[in-house]
């Protein structure tokens, strides 16, 4: 009784807090957004209230959970947010390419390019990338650690604040609430709520480590704590800033000029460091060898390449700041401690394709397999794609160009897309308990669509970034340059249009995956010919009949 | 640890921990995957020793190859302009209207306009020099100041209206509404008949009553024949170009209270070798008009663009 009214005390405060910033806003934006947390913090009031078992309370008997299982809820809604989050971002991303080929479809002013464009990132990266990350580090972390999640009350809270986070960000960028640090859009509040979740997030990880019944702890788990830590450094170090007024959205960074540039590109670097890359590769050193049902390739490599990448990715960062007023010692660490970080990424990938080594037919057989395959091939590539756009003399090229765009791209679509999807598919029929997916054909599907989809993405983003940089450095035979940059935006446009188009692919991958998953929940088997069926014709299946007679002959 | 096992299909020895039937292989880390790792690692060495790397207290490392990116951009930018010398050598030294007689200058001339164009030009005049509404089509045949190569040289120095600049083209057409001297009937009978010289309205009463308010007010400066003059920068009415907008509305609106465009005074910002390079360029486009030295020796500087109908094509 005391932790129910603790607990509505506590969300009733956050409700009060609310109003009143909806009551003193000093902008429309901000009151909207207070007006969102506040009936947040009512539905979470409601639910405290009408959650606790007041039967229970009254015989005075604390209601236990049932300890037999582990806490798979925030699990499951974790996997319903990350295809919905997905979907949306996906749509986001397939309009916004739109936009680029087909201007007159900004919308002014909620729904132009420079308000889209963010919300795209940030649902892909944070809705989508992040719920992924959420639930399958609950599952993956109980499952290795044989214990069930330490304080399911802050696991929940994790969740649904992680939720309020994104809907924050999300409508903050269409209103034009923006503190425009790429991939660290949202204003300080929403900094601020998304510390305290991110603390909770970390304590609810640590906490089942801590209880934990094996005595080591598994890889997957080394990568998991390592992005969060390091997420939480970078969140908390890049949003240091000052806001305008209590009551008012806007803020001012602590940082300024190049040091503020500095700051923003080690946090933004490292966000595709550790969320990126870290966080899904400890997907995959769980779902991988579970999918393949094989021991992971190298333990040894497996150690090796945790602490050399998280070692040499924090110091990468400046590479997006070459050429730049950033002071060239700093431009040549950046640069140096790219390509030293080639081969530590490349032991994930190593690691992940060679634990396949005894069970390559299933490559064949399995699409869940290959897509993890496909995932593990287009990280390897974009891991190596990286150091070298990193390289000063390639980067003069390829800098501020669509090629960036492209790279990015083949490493979250390819990477990050894939590995989720899979894990996915692994995960949904085992969480809620059914014989198997509604249609293992249909991932057959969205593994194609999606691939496609990417290569259109990659190649036609490849051949624009390259066209786009070779325009922008041309000098006519009488040294003088040739292009104007409107010059190199009419050529763009057939690749833009390409791009678009692999991007719709992806996005009908995505719409599959949600008819499969949402089918496979409610307990629906397609009726369909299994995947692997190596052919068989009764027929045939007989001795020939004249063969003896010839042979006789 | 606990059970190590011998895994058959890859004939490795596995660690012996075990995590949710999870199993890890012994294997050793592939020789081609630590050796090229080195291989990066001493690169990467080597790299900071060549250039600016290790950070001190006051300074960083300047590495031995003397390398900055300011030198870097430095010497890209020497490059092209050791490319550029020669042209720009013997165009310093030469009067614009001989130009035409050095073909192989006036070609190197165009393309060097060609790209001060696409960095100063464009905002305003567009990126095929068509203009808009208000900027002049730099394309066509209709001058404002006049189209031959010195007189474009003299517009591009010295600017349209730009204040503070003492010989920069001035042309100020009055407010002949919004200072009361003509009345709103007056300026719809006159744009009516402006209009009607290019065929875009029907001559009726009201065009014979505008040609009587033109020839009182406006003929002064656009001529009789409404062919305009260039050396006060008034646009030719009689053709179908209108700088401002060719509707009744916006004629009208032009008449009641004129737009007078402003072009800075490049001369200030520009060297006198890339203006030239301009002026052969915008000369180029189509419209350009040879130069007649002795004939116009007029009074004022030329010609320019106006406040109202110029350059635009409709």
């Amino acid at each position: 009784m005391v932790t129910v009214l603790a607990r509505a005390g506590l969300w009733l405060a956050v409700l009060f807090l609310a109003v009143i910033g909806v009551a003193l806003a000093a902008d429309g934006g901000f009151a909207i957004h207070m007006s969102i947390v506040a009936l947040a913090a009512l539905i979470a009031v409601w639910f405290t209230v009408r959650s606790a078992d007041y039967g229970a309370i009254a015989r005075g008997i604390l209601k236990m959970p049932d300890e037999g299982r582990y806490d798979d809820d925030p699990v499951r809604w974790g996997v319903i947010a990350t295809v919905f989050w997905g979907v949306v971002g996906f749509a986001a991303g397939v309009f916004i390419a739109a936009q680029l080929t087909w201007p007159w479809l900004n919308l002014e002013p909620y729904l132009n390019f420079s308000r889209l464009r963010p919300l795209h990132t940030s649902a892909v990266i944070f809705a989508f990338g992040g719920n992924a990350l959420i639930a399958t580090s609950y599952y993956v972390v109980q499952r290795t650690c044989r214990a069930r999640l330490a304080f399911p009350g802050l696991a929940r809270f994790v969740f649904w604040g992680y939720q309020l986070f994104i809907v924050l960000a999300a409508t903050g960028y269409v209103l034009g609430i923006s503190q425009s640090k790429e991939y660290a859009e949202p204003e300080w509040y929403v900094d601020w709520w998304l510390t305290i979740v991110w603390v909770c997030y970390l304590a609810v990880f640590v906490g089942t480590i801590i209880k934990r019944s094996e005595p080591h702890i598994y890889v997957a788990n080394w990568f998991y704590l390592s992005f969060i830590i390091t997420v939480a450094m970078l969140h908390v170090v890049n949003n240091l800033d000052w806001p305008v007024s209590f009551v008012g959205s806007k803020s001012y960074p602590v940082f300024a000029g190049v040091q503020g540039a500095l700051v923003q590109w080690w946090y933004g670097h490292n966000a595709v460091g550790f969320f990126l890359t870290a966080g899904f590769l400890a997907m995959m050193y769980y779902f991988v060898p579970k999918q393949a049902e094989r021991p992971v390739y190298s333990y040894r490599l497996s150690i090796i390449h945790f602490w050399s990448l998280i070692f040499i990715y924090i110091w990468a960062g400046p590479h997006h700041l070459h050429y730049t007023a950033l002071p060239d010692w700093a431009q040549t660490l950046g640069m140096v401690f790219s390509i030293m970080l080639w081969m530590p990424s490349w032991g994930g990938m190593i690691n992940g394709l060679m634990t396949l080594n005894g069970a390559w037919d299933k490559v064949r057989t399995d699409p869940i397999i290959r897509m993890m395959v496909m995932a593990l091939a287009f990280y390897g590539m974009s891991t190596f794609e990286g150091p070298m756009m990193s390289i000063k003399f390639v980067n003069s090229l390829s800098h501020y160009t669509d090629w960036t765009i492209g790279h990015v791209h083949s490493g979250a679509l390819g990477w990050n897309g894939m590995i989720t999807f899979g894990a996915i598919y692994y995960l949904v029929p085992r969480l809620w308990n059914r014989e198997r997916l509604y249609s293992v054909r249909m991932v057959n599907w969205h593994f194609w669509l999606a691939t496609i989809g990417i290569v259109f993405y990659a190649a036609s983003m490849w051949v624009a970034g390259i066209m786009q940089g070779l325009m922008w450095r041309e000098y006519g035979a009488d040294g003088y340059l040739v292009n104007t940059f409107a010059d190199t935006v009419a050529r763009m446009y057939p690749m833009y249009a390409m791009r678009a188009f692999g991007g719709l692919l992806y996005l009908a991958g995505g719409a599959i995956m949600v008819l499969n998953v949402w089918k496979t929940i409610a307990g629906q088997l397609r009726e369909e010919a299994p995947m692997h069926n190596a052919s068989y014709d009764p027929e045939a299946d007989k001795p020939l009949p004249g063969a003896r007679a010839a042979q006789a002959n | 640890m606990a059970d190590k096992r011998y895994d058959e299909a890859t004939q490795t020895e596995t660690v012996g921990h075990e995590w949710d039937g999870i199993e890890e292989l012994n294997t050793p880390l592939p020789r081609w995957w630590l050796w090229t790792f080195y291989a990066c690692i001493v690169f990467a060495i080597g790299y900071t020793v060549a250039y600016p790397a290790w950070p001190g207290i006051s300074s960083a490392t300047q590495g031995v190859l003397g390398w900055t990116s300011r030198g870097q951009l430095a010497e890209e930018m020497d490059e092209a302009a050791a490319a550029r010398a020669k042209t720009v050598a013997s165009l310093a030294d030469m009067p614009i209207e001989e130009l035409p007689q050095h073909p192989e200058l006036m070609r190197a001339a165009v393309s060097g306009g060609a790209a001060a164009f696409k960095v100063n030009c464009v905002q305003c005049h567009g990126a095929g020099a068509a203009g808009s509404k208000g900027y002049p089509n730099l394309n066509d045949d209709d001058w404002l100041w006049g189209g031959d190569l010195q007189t474009i040289e003299t517009t591009l120095i010295y600017g349209i209206r730009q204040p503070g600049e003492d010989m920069t083209r001035q042309s100020m057409m009055p407010n002949f509404g919004s200072d009361g001297l003509l009345d709103a009937g007056q300026i719809s009978d006159v744009a009516d008949y402006v209009l009607s010289l290019s065929g875009k309205a029907q001559k009726s009463v009201a065009t014979q009553r505008g040609a009587q308010v033109f020839a009182d007010n406006c003929a002064v400066c656009h001529a009789e024949n409404a062919k305009g003059n260039r050396d006060l920068g008034a646009p030719n009415l009689s053709d179908a170009i209108w700088l401002d907008g060719g509707s009744k509305a916006e004629v009208e609106a032009q008449i009641h209270h004129p737009h007078h465009g402003v072009m800075p005074a490049w001369g200030e910002r520009l060297d006198p070798v890339t203006i030239k390079m301009l002026a052969a360029y915008v000369h180029s486009l189509g419209g350009g008009e040879e130069f007649t030295a002795p004939v116009p020796e007029a009074a004022g500087e030329g010609e320019d663009m106006a406040e109202d109908t110029a350059e635009t094509r409709e």
